[in-house]
């Protein structure tokens, strides 16, 4: 796994071609800390920061074909790669290295950009077709691995992250107020778009050209479901096995590398899955790493040492305290590069350094699986609330609300009425497309108020709700309320959240790899062809996967109900231990500076932080986002960020 | 007392569930649940403060919007838990 960067047309400022990729892969340098490498063309510039795990002796990149006409930077895995070389060996392709970054050399000398379609992996790379004088980028399906891009000027430039594109003479990085909205909205921007204004993200699923000064971006791959009441005719028992039979293969191809491969252990359903499968597929010592927490409310090591002792892993868990929390936060967000509403990437950021300090690079983990088989309480909520939609004046109906969220203390406190109340929004128009999603978006977009009055006349009469309306896809409406609630969740949370600002940014920042069996794409398809009551069967959610896998795990974790990953938020800044930036970050003077926030409005949800008053999740939500909102100005906006990012340069 | 009810509510409100809009944009009949301003938890501050304050006890049955879903049902509420028992028979 590795950092990519580079750029086509002329070197922007007085630099040279070298000096500018130096610049550019240095600032993801924490990607691939093993070795760096570039290539140069005319008008043309390729880098790439190697973190080594397959083909450890020749895997080196930028990588060419056997003419030096094609040369390619890539991050991430191609998982078949063994299956791909042998296939293109077989008509007449020479192999030089054992890498799967080869793979990808000579499957577009076959296939040019169709080559995507054969590949099963985490990926982003960049193909520099010298014949053609073409540059072709790609992602992944699920939206793994990241890819940004920009236009300054005559120069189209792309990289792993944003910093190698600030690292670019003439970059000022702004903050786009529509994104921060959507942020407010969604949790993250809706791609290509992302919080910096002029810089694009290619989405999941995507392939970009650039040729001719031209940008052309086109899916090769979508998110497919049945339509409604068209899903696969199945017997739970074959779709139980057919799904085994599938994430045994998928966590197999993950255990492909030249160096060891460790596993994430939740304590959760879906890490224990893909710990049981490494432990009875393969010989390999398995070796398992963990977070716990000081609170009951979130910890669960409970569960993590039941599953340690029965699949017998060599096991270690790293220990994540408020103040750590508090701490974290600013390099949480500098790796993040965006504002974030939750602080749960900032123990992730642990984690990874606890892996890395244990000698390990790759990790397998669960990431996915409430995605794909209906895990999160989001999708009992919408069926709850359709239930009740059929009969808005049932007394009984709603009564089903309290089975939702027996996690959350402060939900659960609520009297009946109120319960009612919040989930009730929406319940009025059951064919609305967003349905299952309207109470989490309408809370969080209460936290708007906080804008200030630049931000708001900025974002003038914009509504997310009705643009991301407008970018669904056409057979939307056709599928069924799961799929399109999964729809929602694994096409914007899924990409930008969990997979960014809670995996790759925060494994990456300490050069680890994370593997996900659950969302390698025939997984992903066969799940989502799967009907909806194997799925979520009444109220149990991951059904089909408690079947498929029950033979493997121990009965308190194979029934477990779903405890979503949480951690505290608020209260990790106003303790004993508060680190000077939270109150630098939140001062009049820091607010008035970056322009996002209104100032009174700060001032006051910060007295309350304060004073131990901050509750629910708007305040802690709202406090976290404003935090890690000022941070990221700070850090990556205007001329401050400069000054500090030339200092970080200078500090190495 | 009685008198001073409604301004402390609304300075109750202003303080805790609004991050920005002035307290003059408050009205006394405005639901609190449909502008947003009381969340998950909010109610259970709201009735902290109410028996806190006025030193009363809410019970776990008014606990429901009729009572504390504006400025002015938490003002009636709050009358009708203070005024003495007796006085509400005569009345």
């Amino acid at each position: 796994m590795c950092g990519i960067a580079g750029f086509v047309g002329p070197v922007p400022g007085d630099l040279s071609a070298t000096v500018l990729l130096k610049r550019m892969i240095d600032a993801i340098g924490h990607r691939g800390p093993d070795e760096q490498g570039i290539h140069i063309d005319p008008g043309v510039g390729l880098a790439h920061a190697r973190l080594s795990i397959i083909d450890l002796s020749s895997g080196q990149q930028p990588m060419a074909n056997e003419d030096g006409s094609i040369w390619v930077t890539f991050n991430g895995e191609i998982f078949n790669y063994v299956e791909l070389a042998e296939r293109l060996r077989a008509t007449g392709h020479r192999f030089r290295t054992h890498s799967d970054t080869e793979v990808i050399v000579h499957s577009y000398e076959q296939n040019q950009e169709q080559c995507v379609d054969d590949f099963n992996g985490d990926f982003a790379f960049a193909i520099w077709d010298s014949r053609r004088r073409r540059l072709v980028l790609a992602r992944d399906r699920m939206g793994v691995r990241p890819v940004y891009y920009m236009q300054i000027g005559q120069t189209f430039a792309f990289a792993s992250e944003v910093k190698a594109l600030a690292a670019i003479p003439g970059v000022d990085l702004e903050i786009d107020p529509i994104a921060l909205d959507q942020t407010f909205t969604f949790w993250s921007p809706i791609a290509p778009r992302t919080i910096f204004r002029g810089v694009s993200e290619l989405p999941p699923g995507h392939m970009l050209t650039y040729q001719d000064g031209r940008i052309a971006v086109r899916r090769y791959w979508s998110l497919q479901y049945p339509k409604r009441g068209d899903a696969k005719p199945i017997s739970e028992s074959v779709a139980a096995e057919e799904l085994h039979d599938l994430l045994v293969d998928a966590t197999r191809l993950r255990l492909r590398a030249d160096v060891p491969v460790g596993a994430y252990l939740s304590g959760g359903l879906d890490s224990s899955v893909t710990t049981a499968l490494i432990r009875n597929y393969t010989k390999s010592h398995l070796r398992t790493f963990s977070v716990t927490f000081e609170s009951s409310e979130f910890d669960e090591s409970e569960y993590q040492q039941e599953l340690v002792r029965a699949l017998g892993t060599e096991h270690s868990s790293v220990l994540c305290t408020r103040d750590d929390i508090g701490r974290l936060l600013p390099q949480v967000i500098r790796h993040a590069e965006r504002p974030i509403l939750r602080t749960a990437p900032a123990p992730l950021m642990l984690l990874s350094q606890h892996v890395r300090e244990n000698g390990f690079k790759v990790v397998m983990t669960g990431e996915g699986a409430d995605e794909i088989l209906a895990g999160y309480d989001i999708f009992k909520e919408a069926k709850i609330r359709r239930f009740w939609a059929g009969s808005p004046g049932s007394p009984m109906r709603p009564r089903l609300l309290r089975k939702l969220y027996p996690y959350l203390v402060g939900l659960q406190g609520q009297p009946q009425p109120y319960l009612e109340a919040f989930f009730r929004a929406g319940l009025d128009d059951p064919g609305n497309p967003f349905f299952s999603h309207l109470p989490r978006w309408r809370m969080t977009s209460r936290l708007k108020q906080l804008f200030s009055d630049d931000v708001r006349d900025a974002i003038s009469d914009y509504n997310a709700l009705e643009d991301l309306s407008g970018q669904l896809p056409a057979e939307f409406g056709q599928w069924g309320p799961l799929s399109q609630a999964q729809y929602l969740e694994t096409s914007l949370l899924l990409p930008g959240y969990i997979l960014s600002s809670q995996g790759d940014r925060m494994a990456m920042a300490h050069a680890v790899e994370g593997r996900f069996p659950f969302l390698d794409h025939r997984v992903v398809e066969y799940a989502n062809m799967l009907p909806a009551r194997l799925k979520l069967r009444g109220l149990r959610e991951k059904h089909i996967l408690r079947v498929a896998m029950s033979r493997h795990l121990p009965e308190t974790i194979a029934n477990r109900p779903k405890q979503p990953y949480r951690s505290p938020d608020a209260e990790s800044f106003f303790g004993k231990a508060q680190p000077e930036y939270v109150r630098e970050m939140l001062s009049e003077d820091a607010i008035r500076q970056t322009g996002l926030f209104d100032v009174p409005a700060v001032a006051k949800l910060v007295e309350k932080c304060e004073a131990g008053r901050a509750s629910g999740f708007r305040d802690n939500m709202a406090l976290v986002g404003v935090l890690s909102a000022q941070l990221l100005h700070m850090s990556m906006v205007g001329k401050a960020a400069q000054g500090a990012r030339q200092v970080a340069h200078a500090a190495g | 007392m009685a008198e001073s009810i409604e301004p402390a509510i609304r300075q109750f409100i202003a303080q805790n569930f609004m991050y920005r809009e002035g307290i003059q944009s408050l009205r006394d009949n405005q639901s609190l649940l449909e502008q947003g301003l009381i969340d998950s938890t909010g109610v259970l501050e709201l009735v902290f403060y109410l028996e806190k304050t006025f030193a009363i006890t809410v019970g776990d049955d008014e606990v429901i919007p009729e009572n504390l879903d504006s400025v002015q049902q938490i003002s009636s509420y709050l009358r009708r838990k203070l005024t003495p028992a007796s006085q509400v028979r005569v009345a």
